[in-house]
């Protein structure tokens, strides 16, 4: 059943992202990669990490595409003028990322052997687990993300702003 | 046990990952809008932090998913300031074409 689930989501991930990189139209390449997102979360919730899966769909789908989609809007760049790469180019990063998914996949191909015998413990994703570990061993990395959101914050404010005088 | 690790061997979920990398790469490489080339730098944050999400789950170790949660902190933060940046580009060229941004090469 789950092997099925897992090809399924595979399948229309990888297709949307596909669909997403090609599609003329920014705001079409916007929505395609809210489905991307969404195939992504139902990974999560098949690898039993429910915290994981509902960070992703409120942080993703539910703030960062809308920014994007918000910045789209205010420039209106949703008619489809945009200048193309040539074909030389498109081909050229077609090879060049296809021998790099060769090197990954041939470097990667034992991976198998370091995971063979743990034992699994069926509440590692949930919140209460998280929650523990995240304020206990992680409890200064997590300060720290603090005060990077506050300098993104107020970098994106000063960046945004039309003339700075400091 | 969980049914998804006894039924999927961890090398699909590493070869899944890598193609969504790839994709994002692919995008990065042959797009020249630059809200473009941010979406795809996203999809591949996203393919990293499914394979830590993935190692995490069968070596039933926290830690990975802690890692993807500050990973999502760190696209947050620069979605909203590469954004910014992106919209004075605009302001100032009209355009998000990042061909035009090649002020250095002379």
């Amino acid at each position: 059943m789950s092997q099925y689930l897992f090809l399924t989501l595979a399948l229309v991930s990888v297709a949307t992202a596909l669909l997403m990189v090609l599609s003329r139209n920014p705001v079409h390449s916007v929505l395609y990669l809210i489905a991307t997102f969404f195939a992504i979360a139902g990974q999560y919730v098949l690898l039993n990490a429910q915290f994981l899966a509902i960070v992703h769909i409120i942080v993703y789908a539910g703030a960062i595409m809308v920014l994007f989609l918000f910045v789209l809007m205010l420039l209106n760049l949703n008619n489809a003028t945009e200048p193309q790469k040539s074909n030389a180019w498109k081909v050229t990063g077609a090879i060049a990322s296809g021998s790099l998914l060769l090197v990954m996949v041939g470097a990667l191909k034992g991976s198998s052997a370091a995971v063979a015998q743990v034992a699994h413990k069926a509440d590692v994703g949930l919140v209460q687990n998280l929650g523990r570990v995240l304020f206990t061993d992680f409890v200064v990395p997590f300060e720290i993300a603090g005060i990077l959101f506050l300098a993104a914050m107020v970098g994106a404010v000063l960046v945004g702003k039309r003339d700075i005088k400091l | 046990m969980l049914e998804t690790i006894q039924q999927i061997p961890i090398e699909h979920y590493v070869l899944y990952s890598s193609v969504l990398f790839i994709i994002g790469i692919f995008g990065v490489l042959t797009r020249r809008n630059a809200i473009v080339v941010l979406m795809c730098v996203e999809l591949m944050l996203n393919a990293v932090n499914l394979l830590l999400a993935a190692f995490s789950t069968y070596l039933s170790d926290a830690q990975g998913q802690i890692m993807v949660f500050f990973i999502m902190v760190v696209a947050a933060a620069e979605a909203a300031v590469g954004l910014g940046i992106l919209v004075m580009i605009y302001r100032n060229t009209k355009s998000t074409d990042i061909s035009l941004l090649d002020k250095l090469k002379n």
